[in-house]
């Protein structure tokens, strides 16, 4: 429950009261003999700003595509609103869609775009203009209404497409790969202007991506894809603090992945043995794993500690040797080759000028975390 | 890159040029030739396009050709772009390789089988023979050279683009009309000259599908030439070509002129 006086939180997955806006129940794709969706089961719910997360061919366009119409089940229902959308074409659902390659309409001005929509809804033709001018001033392009697609520039040819397919107000928005053709700089100020406008409009947005930044920056709940099936569906920084599987936790970030066997255990605290002659790896994870059972031991780079002399006040320190070193500006990465040959990745912040040199090639260091630093994953 | 000037290079492309041109040069030049002789000067006059004027044999000729180039090019533009857009756009469907293919097959058959053909279709369903026949024949073989430039202009086409459209809430239709259409409509606008321009020097197929009614212009071209060459002749060949060449300036400089406009823009666009 919000405490009074804070922020209640958005999380209507978690509320049992609060239907689901778009529900895929047993949804397969197959594509002749080639299995794009997998029996696969989602709630998104209204309002949410949800992202499809996955290498490419793990079948999240294909998701995208359902909802919009050009593709149907192979078998499963997909409803939106608590209706079957099986049926409806594509022009008659309340969903619009953003598309990676923009397609605007190159004949068309940037206003006669937007309007496009808009001249083929229920909408009097006399209230077009001026819903045209309001998704232009959303969008900051007042000034280029009658210029043609190829005389703006791409950032702009974005966000006609995103002035265009919000015009009609869709209960839902699909965004594939929106910001994909736009250099660094420009994507991270239109991923907030996306959030901004998705907050403004209240609209559900769903987003297809392949860019863990950008899935992790925008939405409120991430879907991480694999082979047509969702691995796991978390808020971002759970995605990223408690991954379910050894693939999730590789595919977000930077990861340490140590393979051994689970040891003694006490309740959720293990000890992992993962190689000969070295202490075991005290971590916690879900309760009620078997001993002997094989697992990794998943820890991020900035929870990893690197230091000269042997930490005390650590359950867990290695030793090993600085193999090289990755100076990132605000961070730096180190590589230390353990004394059997694994590589532990260790991060610091550079919070002082040229300091930490102390640090530097072949020395002999100690790399250490807390019991809580890392995970167990069996997946 | 600029190359130097050679003498090897000047030859080759005046052999070239002189090769292309020199017999149509010869046309015109005898076209405005005083004397009925064809192969004698005898000084400059314009007394032959005077009396091509007068001719009304040739006079119908060419209004029988314009009519029948100016209809069946432009059936031909709305078969060939509908057959286009079902064999690229349509998806997978039974024997989909076989009709693509066939719509190639008039490009490689003999115009002669194909007239031959097109004659014992018409007797035999009882057709009169006139201008609707020729009509019908010219279709037939140019739209399958319309359906070749406006699919291979489809293959290129953002798909995405009439997914849109769709999602926009255009039935498919409404999305061919007022998206697929205004992109295309180069293509299908070249297809149609290749069409009106097939048509217009169609002597082949013409012949057969025509009846006494109507007679086309090459038809009466070359039934006078095998009477002898008149100057006449040559005064029409000149109009012919004036009209081709002045065609095709055109065409090549609005699409020169419309594609430096669109670079001009993007390389503003990308500026700001």
């Amino acid at each position: 429950m919000a405490q009074p006086g804070n922020k209640p939180v958005f999380a209507p997955w978690n509320d049992p009261s609060k239907k689901p806006l778009i529900q895929f129940k047993n949804v397969t794709k197959k594509f002749g003999e080639f299995v794009a969706i997998d029996n696969l089961t989602l709630d998104i719910y209204a309002k949410e700003f949800f992202a499809l997360l996955g290498p490419s061919g793990c079948g999240k366009t294909t998701l995208m595509r359902m909802l919009a119409g050009f593709e149907n089940p192979t078998s499963g229902t997909i409803l939106l609103d608590g209706q079957d959308i099986a049926k409806v074409p594509p022009n008659k659902r309340a969903v619009n869609m953003m598309f990676q390659s923009y397609a605007l309409f190159p004949h068309l001005s940037v206003a006669n775009n937007i309007a496009f929509g808009l001249k083929r809804s229920p909408m009097p033709k006399q209230e077009i203009p001026a819903r045209v001018e309001e998704m232009l001033r959303l969008v900051r392009l007042e000034q280029f209404a009658n210029r043609k697609p190829h005389q703006i520039s791409g950032g702009q040819r974005q966000r006609v497409a995103l002035a265009r397919s919000l015009a009609k107000a869709p209960k839902l928005l699909l965004l594939d790969e929106p910001l994909g053709a736009l250099d660094a700089k420009l994507r991270e100020d239109t991923q907030f202007e996306l959030m901004d406008i998705q907050e403004k409009t209240g609209t559900t947005f769903v987003i297809v991506t392949h860019d863990q930044e950008e899935a992790m920056t925008v939405a409120s709940r991430i879907a991480v894809m694999d082979h047509g099936q969702i691995i796991q569906v978390d808020t971002p920084d759970k995605i990223y603090e408690y991954p379910n599987s050894v693939y999730v936790a590789d595919f977000i970030g930077d990861v340490n992945l140590v393979k051994g066997r689970i040891g003694a255990s006490d309740g959720e605290k293990y000890s992992i043995n993962w190689a000969e002659g070295q202490p075991a790896i005290k971590a916690a994870g879900p309760a009620g794993i078997a001993p002997d059972t094989e697992c990794h031991f998943a820890i991020r780079p900035e929870k990893v500690a690197i230091a000269m002399e042997k930490p005390t006040d650590k359950p867990n320190a290695l030793q090993g040797r600085i193999l090289d070193i990755a100076y990132l500006g605000n961070v730096s990465t180190y590589h230390v080759e353990l004394d059997n040959g694994i590589i532990m990745k260790a991060q610091m912040a550079n919070n002082r000028r040229i300091s930490r040199r102390d640090l530097t090639w072949d020395d002999h260091v100690w790399v250490s975390f807390t019991e809580t630093a890392g995970l167990v994953l069996v997946k | 890159m600029s190359r130097k000037f050679t003498w090897f290079n000047a030859t080759a492309l005046t052999l070239g040029f002189a090769f292309l041109y020199l017999p149509m040069v010869i046309l015109i030049i005898y076209s405005f030739n005083e004397s009925k002789l064809v192969t004698v000067w005898a000084g400059f006059s314009t007394k032959w396009y005077g009396e091509l004027m007068q001719n009304d044999a040739f006079l119908s000729a060419a209004l029988v050709t314009l009519k029948v180039a100016a209809l069946s090019s432009t059936f031909a533009a709305i078969l060939g772009t509908m057959a286009a857009y079902v064999l690229v756009r349509g998806g997978r469907f039974m024997g989909r390789t076989l009709f693509s293919g066939m719509i190639y097959a008039p490009l490689v058959m003999p115009e002669v089988i194909t007239g031959l053909s097109l004659l014992l279709l018409f007797i035999s369903i009882g057709l009169d023979r006139g201008i609707f026949t020729i009509v019908l024949a010219h279709t037939t073989f140019a739209m399958c050279y319309v359906s070749v430039v406006v699919s291979s202009r489809l293959v290129t086409f953002d798909k995405s683009l009439e997914e849109a459209a769709l999602d926009l809430g255009c039935s498919p239709f409404d999305a061919f009309i007022s998206v697929t259409l205004p992109i295309i409509a180069p293509a299908v606008i070249s297809g149609w000259l290749l069409a009106f321009t097939l048509s217009l020097d169609d002597l082949v197929i013409a012949s057969f599908a025509a009846g006494p009614s109507a007679t086309t212009l090459p038809m009466k071209i070359f039934s006078s030439v095998r009477l002898g060459v008149s100057p006449e002749i040559n005064a029409l060949s000149t109009i012919m070509i004036s009209i081709v060449t002045v065609g095709v300036i055109t065409a090549s400089l609005i699409s020169k002129r419309s594609i430096g406009q669109r670079e001009r823009d993007e390389q503003a666009a990308l500026k700001q």
